[in-house]
Parts: C-alpha cells; structure tokens; sequence
C-alpha cells in the first residue's frame, strides 16, 4: 500500500506571529510543493490567527550543527567573559552605562 | 519539528543515528543524566533504542486516536441543531485532524515514516484509545464527548507537556491550548439541553450514563496492572499514574455534574472526608480489554471508514504530486 516514492515531501513551518517579529520554527508537514506547504500550514497551524506571514522549507535543506560537536562548537565562547558588560567594574561615580 | 530529514552534514540519509548505533555507556550515561536532571532529549540526541520505540509507539497511538476520535463527532456535523452549533462542532473537528498531524510530525522526528504509521493504523496492528469505539446515539452525545472525553483527555495531556521528549512535548503545548475550547463548548452544550425540555435533560441524562464508565477507563488499567507505567515515569514521558489521573478527574467532574443536575451512573460514588476524594465503585476492566482488543461497539466501522477513505483518496495523492512535478518540470524548462 505504501510506496515510499509517493510519499509528499516534508517541510518545515516558520511562522511570524506578529508584524515587527522574526519567524519561528512551529512544526512540520507533508505536501507536494510550496505553494500546497503554504496553504496547508495556513490551516494547520494558524486556524487561531497565530500568525501574518509564513516561511516553509524542504525539511532536507536544512543543515544543522551535531549534538556531538556541541562542546566544540559553543564551549569556547564559555571564558570569554570579556564579551559581556558585566566584566568591566566600574566606579559607582560613572552612574549607569 | 525538527525532523529527521534534518540530516547532519556528511552523515547517511537513513533515520537518526542513534537507532543502530551500539549502547555506548558514555551515551548512556549522558542520556540517564539528561533524564535525571529533567533536560529535553531532542531528536538528534542520542537515545536508548527501547526510549525510541516506545515514543513512537505513544506518539502515534495518540495521532491515530485524534484522527479516529473525528469519526464520532463527524457522524454530527450535518444535524447540528444550528447553525452556531455546526461552526463549532465543524471547528472541533478540524482541530483533531490539526492534533493527529503535529503528532504524526513529531513522531516521525523519530525516524519513523507517516506511510508506515498510517499503515499500521489500517491494518489494526496499531491501537488507538478505545473511547472512539463507543457509538454517537444522539446530539448530547457531542456534549459527552466535549465535556468528558475531552476533559479526560486534557487531563491525561497536561502532564505530557512536560514530556522528556522535546518534540512531543512541544506538540501537546499545542495540543492543550485548543482542547480547551473543546470541553467548554461541550459542557456549555450539556447546559443548554439540561435547561431546556424535560425530553432534552432526559436525553443529556442517557449520554450521561452511556459515556460514563467508558470515560473512566480512558485512563488505563489501574497502576498495579499497567505494563509500561514504571518504565514510562522513570524515562520522564510519563509524569502521573493512571490512577491517579482517573482520581483528579473524578474529583473534577463531580460538581460540574451537580450543576448540570445530572446523575453520575455509580451508586458507590462518594466524598471521601478522610482521604479528601470522591470514593467511587468498580471498574469493568472486562469490557476495556474487550474494546482495545477489538471487539467494541464500534471498531470495524471504525477501521473501515479509515480504510475507505485512505482508499478512496489515493488517487488524489497521487494526482496532487504528479502535478507538482510537472509544474517544476515546467519551470525548469522555462529557466
């Protein structure tokens, strides 16, 4: 009954919930192109008007970092606590800056 | 939701990589600490195969109860007694259809496909909760079903939005934000009839006593006899016990039902003062095991009506991706 073939493609669903904010991923689903993505995440997930713009993307083109290479990529931002404001001590004099 | 053809550069196409990769303690130990310290597993984690199995076995019984559960209400929507009533009720079961596919997506995170689930729904080797096997008599039956099944099924789904598995428990964020509507409308349905004619409280009062018991048993065998419970807490996709839910919900419905001045058909049912509970009376779990083994009221019409409408829509599926190819093949040649 099932041939893999005939399966629709897969995509990812980013939604913009409101004017002035970035899409976001919301969920996936199957359709034969993009313009049935559009229309059919329209229905799945925005019935309760939970977004104005929606962006859809062949789940396949997505490339994402390992969860193996997660302490090589993000630990050596961990001791470079110079990036962040809170490193300089300043005189109680300077106020807020 | 994060699916699995998210595929990590330069790695095979096939489903994650944790499904044959052999049980690495480290792994293991990372997995066992990311449960301890209540974290998300997410899909690209490495993960006990037993974990992955069961979650695609949860995840897709529960897709498949909120496709069948359409059936039931679906039987109503053209004799709503308004034209208030079909809106809402033609909007509820739009949204079962919207939760069976962000569980379908989420289990597929899994490295599991929708066709072999789908399958696995028609030819009855997958279960579905055995509520959907009970009939739709009468219009307070859509009342039941909002109020009780919904509200039972609220119940059990709360706890599920703290799952340990990031994309399920994502998915019945989702979920319990719309199944809301759901039981309000019902019991604001049950309201209606209660208030009017004495045939239509006595007709509320017969869906009543018909979904009662079956409602009950929504929650599963009793935790002494529940065969993946232990296992399920332990992994943090479980977060309380069967019984323990039933007794929340029971403890819920109780006032509700006096205000609608009906009877709940369970002449054991009482305040407990000691143990701050209603005390309530044996369950049938004869007739559960009846209805999950596929010998309920309604499960071959069920299987059936799913089976004819997969039938009958494949050409359409077809037809729809034979058009998307030719129009890409158009545009390329256009290029």
């Amino acid at each position: 009954m099932s041939d893999p073939k005939s399966e629709w493609p897969l995509w990812e669903v980013f939604i913009r919930s409101k004017q002035g904010l970035e899409h976001k991923h919301c969920g996936s689903l199957h359709a034969t192109d993009a313009q049935q993505a559009l229309r059919m995440a329209r229905d799945v997930y925005t019935r309760r008007q939970e977004g104005v713009s929606i962006w859809v993307v062949p789940s396949a083109a997505i490339a994402a970092s390992a969860p193996e290479s997660k302490d090589s990529y993000f630990e050596p931002m961990a001791d470079k606590i110079y990036r962040h404001p809170t490193f300089y001590v300043l005189p109680d004099e300077v106020g807020h800056m | 939701m994060y699916t699995q053809a998210i595929d990590l550069p330069g790695q095979p196409a096939q489903g994650p990589a944790s499904t044959d990769a052999p049980a690495d303690d480290a792994l293991q130990a990372a997995f066992d600490q990311a449960i301890g310290a209540d974290r998300k597993i997410e899909p690209q984690d490495w993960m006990p195969e037993a974990y992955r199995r069961t979650l695609v076995r949860q995840i897709s019984q529960h897709a498949h109860s909120e496709v069948v559960g359409m059936l039931p209400e679906g039987n109503w929507i053209t004799r709503a007694p308004s034209l208030r009533r079909k809106a809402i009720l033609l909007a509820k079961v739009q949204d079962e259809g919207g939760h069976g596919l962000y569980l379908y997506s989420a289990a597929e995170t899994l490295g599991v496909s929708r066709d072999a689930m789908v399958e696995a729904l028609l030819c009855g080797k997958a279960k579905y909760s055995s509520i959907f096997n009970y009939p739709t008599l009468t219009w307070a039956d859509m009342g039941c079903i909002g109020w009780l099944v919904d509200g039972a099924a609220i119940m059990n789904q709360i706890p599920l939005c703290r799952c340990s598995y990031g994309p399920y428990a994502r998915a019945m964020i989702r979920v319990c934000k719309e199944e809301s509507f759901h039981q309000r409308q019902g019991y604001e349905l049950m309201l209606a009839l209660c208030r009017g004619t004495p045939a239509q409280k006595a007709m509320a009062q017969q869906a009543m006593n018909r979904w009662w018991w079956p409602v009950v048993m929504m929650f599963g065998p009793s935790d002494t006899d529940s065969v993946h419970s232990a296992q399920t807490m332990k992994w943090g996709i479980k977060r309380i016990s069967n019984d323990d839910l039933r007794q929340k919900f029971i403890d819920a419905t109780v006032p509700q039902a006096e205000l609608l001045g009906l009877t709940i058909p369970d002449p054991d049912l009482k305040w407990n003062a000691e143990r701050g509970h209603y005390d309530f009376g044996p369950i049938d779990w004869s007739e559960f095991w009846r209805v999950v083994n596929g010998d309920g009221p309604c499960n071959r019409e069920r299987l059936e009506t799913r089976r004819r409408a997969h039938d009958n829509g494949a050409w359409v599926r077809d037809a729809a991706l034979a058009h998307a190819r030719k129009r890409a093949a158009r545009a390329r040649q256009a290029a």
